[in-house]
């Protein structure tokens, strides 16, 4: 009996460890946006090259998983939504890469009285990251705690859009330069953007646990 | 010949593994829970078991609706069977061997007057209206039970989907199982009768009864109908009928395993029987209706949100157009069979009228208002015998048909302790029912019931039961005696009783 279980435990171990990278990315984005902020440039150039390894061990692993499963012909009914949803994950590590090479490469200065909006909208992200993750473990061990999970995800999703709604109304009503300001919103709506691809997984969640549902 | 009048019933057991098997492993087939090649190895040897260990009981029902006596009667009426079932499966009607088979034998009842048992008749034709239902309540109550499992489980998703593999393949071989002991009646069925005189040993030196060895042929039949034509139906079944998630698949496949065994177990009953409980006729079934109703009921127990109520609409036409078609075309079959191919499709038997019989009809509670005006003749016909009756009993024989034909048939035996000996020990006789038989070493009997109330008079283990588990002690007695009937036959057409009992007692 235990040969049979072997190869699912081995794969479940592999999701799991998958989603881990995941909340390390988020966390690592976070700790790497506020050295950033505090204008350590070194301890930022550390955490983006740690998100840039983190984020291509998650891609290696996401791929092994996907080959695995279509390979075994495990989860027949439900592989496409599980593979829909460890893609889905894959983006939101991939924005938080991407915000963090676009802050490498255009070295934003923001308004002091901003930089606090900044970190606060940078810590609802990463909440929305964590609270996603928390979904998508309940969707594979269990379903019940799914939806609450989803409720905190939209939750902080909705928190950092009414901080990047702030940012923009604060930096279009300051006598910054049209480009200055433009360079201040496409920042804010970058971090958004995570926290929105967190939002869409939740989405996708929420349709396959209906399904998985008998 | 023996062989090519099998052929009929080889080729209902195929279309039954092509078609029936898709009930069993349909659904974790088509979801892709379990490769087909898997499948139809677990599903042909399960099959083939269930068949040879379990298939007695059934086809005892089927036998006392109507026991055909002779090859190419049995012959005729597996091939009506089977021309029905793929003749309707080709119009896309519903269709069960099971309906086509019963028709069948009832359309050999009618060509050749024999009368048909009615309490046989009602207790089929009432399993097939309670076998979906019962199949819907399991569905139910077993949807409710995994609903509660999967929410309350922290089991992984991976893990889930392996036990409900493990599980599929375990339902699916106990459903094979049950199907094998359910519906070999269909296949074999009418044979055993007919080959049972022919005394037939296709495998010596296999300690299977003669039935179970045509179980076996049967079941293989089943088989190979699995492996070469099941692929296609199963993936059907599976993707296009019941879009079902692979734990609904499984509730469909438990409950209808559940059906097909409660009305295929001996085992079961006796144990019913002896707690007291009421027993469940020992009935072929129709897979695809178990699944059907199983179906409908994780449907209702959704909320009824998608049941296709029209399925049941189509499930009750096929009890009335299955049989009917079956019986019209196995009537006109045995018509060209016995007039046109010259073949003997009813084994001719002799009936009588004595003042024994009037006796032992009246101690068996048989209303017989005009039968001694019978007296004194002998019929040489089923047919002729069926119209005196009628003729002077008029329509209140009919219920009562059976009854008469038994008592007044005449069946010569002579009962040989040596033949006994060497045959009855390993076919399950107790050794007090033995020495019953052996007491009545040299006696000739006209009638079978005559040879019963003789062994019942020289042992109390021949006597009927009464009390609890009565019904299938005396169920299991009636058929060992059956098989006695069988084994002390005088086949010796032309000659009396006493004259062989007097050639043998020399």
């Amino acid at each position: 009996m235990e040969i049979l279980f072997r190869r699912t435990r081995e794969l479940e171990r592999q999701i799991d460890e998958y989603l881990d990278f995941v909340v390390q990315g988020g966390l690592v984005y976070r700790s790497a946006v506020e050295h950033y902020l505090d204008e350590r440039t070194n301890d930022f150039g550390n955490r983006l090259n740690e998100i840039e390894r983190l984020e291509s061990k998650a891609d290696e692993l996401r791929r092994e998983i996907e080959t695995r499963l279509y390979m075994e012909t495990l989860l027949p009914e439900s592989r496409g939504d599980v593979l829909g949803l460890l893609e889905s994950i894959d983006r939101v590590i991939n924005r938080c890469e991407e915000s963090l090479q676009d802050f490498s490469v255009e070295q934003p200065t923001f308004l002091p009285e901003l930089i606090d909006d900044f970190r606060e909208l940078v810590v609802e992200t990463v909440s929305c990251i964590d609270s996603m993750i928390m979904a998508a473990r309940a969707y594979f061990r269990d379903p019940k705690a799914v939806r609450d999970h989803i409720a905190r995800v939209r939750y902080h999703e909705q928190e950092s859009d009414k901080i990047g709604e702030k940012i923009r109304r604060g930096v279009f009503a300051s006598t910054l330069q049209l480009a200055e300001k433009i360079h201040h919103r496409d920042f804010a709506m970058r971090i958004d953007h995570i926290a929105d691809a967190a939002e869409d997984v939740c989405d996708r969640l929420a349709i396959a646990n209906i399904k998985r549902s008998l | 010949m023996i062989w090519f009048f099998l052929l009929s019933g080889l080729f209902l057991g195929w279309s039954l593994g092509a078609n029936d098997a898709a009930n069993i492993f349909g659904t974790a087939v088509g979801t892709r829970m379990v490769r087909f090649k898997t499948a139809a190895i677990v599903a042909s040897i399960f099959v083939v078991l269930g068949a040879v260990i379990g298939g007695a009981g059934t086809t005892h029902t089927l036998g006392k609706l109507g026991a055909v006596n002779a090859l190419a009667g049995s012959f005729t009426v597996a091939l009506s069977a089977a021309l029905t079932v793929t003749w309707m499966t080709r119009l896309s009607l519903p269709v069960s061997t099971s309906q086509a088979i019963v028709g069948a034998i009832i359309g050999w009842n009618l060509f050749t007057g024999t009368p048909t048992d009615f309490s046989s008749l009602v207790a089929i034709l009432g399993t097939w209206v309670i076998c979906p239902i019962l199949s819907a309540i399991f569905a139910v109550i077993l949807y409710g039970l995994m609903r509660i499992w999967v929410s309350n489980t922290q089991t992984h998703l991976l893990g889930i989907d392996v036990r409900t593999r493990i599980a599929l393949i375990i339902a699916g071989a106990l459903g094979s199982w049950a199907l094998g002991a359910n519906n070999i009646a269909n296949v074999m069925g009418v044979f055993v009768p007919a080959f049972s005189l022919r005394k037939a040993a296709l495998m010596p030196g296999l300690h299977l009864t003669i039935a179970q060895q045509l179980f076996l042929l049967g079941a293989l039949a089943i088989g190979v109908g699995i492996f070469t034509y099941s692929r296609k139906t199963m993936q059907t079944v599976g993707r296009s009928i019941f879009k079902l998630t692979p734990l609904a698949a499984l509730v469909v496949v438990l409950s209808e395993t559940i059906v097909l065994f409660l009305f295929a177990s001996e085992g079961l009953e006796r144990w019913l029987a002896l707690h007291g409980l009421p027993t469940l006729p020992l009935v072929p079934i129709s897979s695809s209706q178990a699944a059907v109703g199983a179906v409908l009921g994780i449907g209702l127990a959704k909320g009824a949100r998608g049941v296709n109520f029209k399925v049941l609409r189509s499930i009750a036409w096929g009890w009335v157009t299955t049989p009917v078609v079956a019986a019209v075309l196995c009537y006109v079959t045995l018509f060209f069979a016995q007039n046109v191919f010259e073949q003997q499709v009813v084994r001719q038997e002799s009936y009588e009228v004595s003042p024994e019989i009037l006796t032992h009809l009246q101690q068996e509670g048989f209303a017989t208002l005009n039968l001694p005006e019978l007296m004194g003749h002998q019929f040489t016909s089923a047919r002729d015998f069926r119209k005196a009756l009628f003729l002077w009993q008029g329509l209140r024989a009919e219920r009562s048909m059976h009854g008469i034909f038994d008592a007044s048939r005449i069946h010569l035996t002579y009962v040989d302790s040596t033949l006994a000996k060497a045959a009855l020990p390993q076919e399950g006789f107790t050794s007090e029912e033995l020495q019953g038989i052996y007491a009545l070493h040299g006696r000739s009997f006209r009638h079978d019931w005559q040879l019963d109330d003789a062994l019942a008079a020289t042992s109390t283990a021949w006597q009927p039961r009464s009390g609890r588990g009565a019904e299938v002690l005396n169920k299991q007695l009636r058929r060992k005696a059956a098989r006695l009937h069988q084994l002390f036959e005088i086949q010796e057409r032309g000659t009396t009783y006493r004259d062989i009992g007097q050639q043998q007692t020399h």
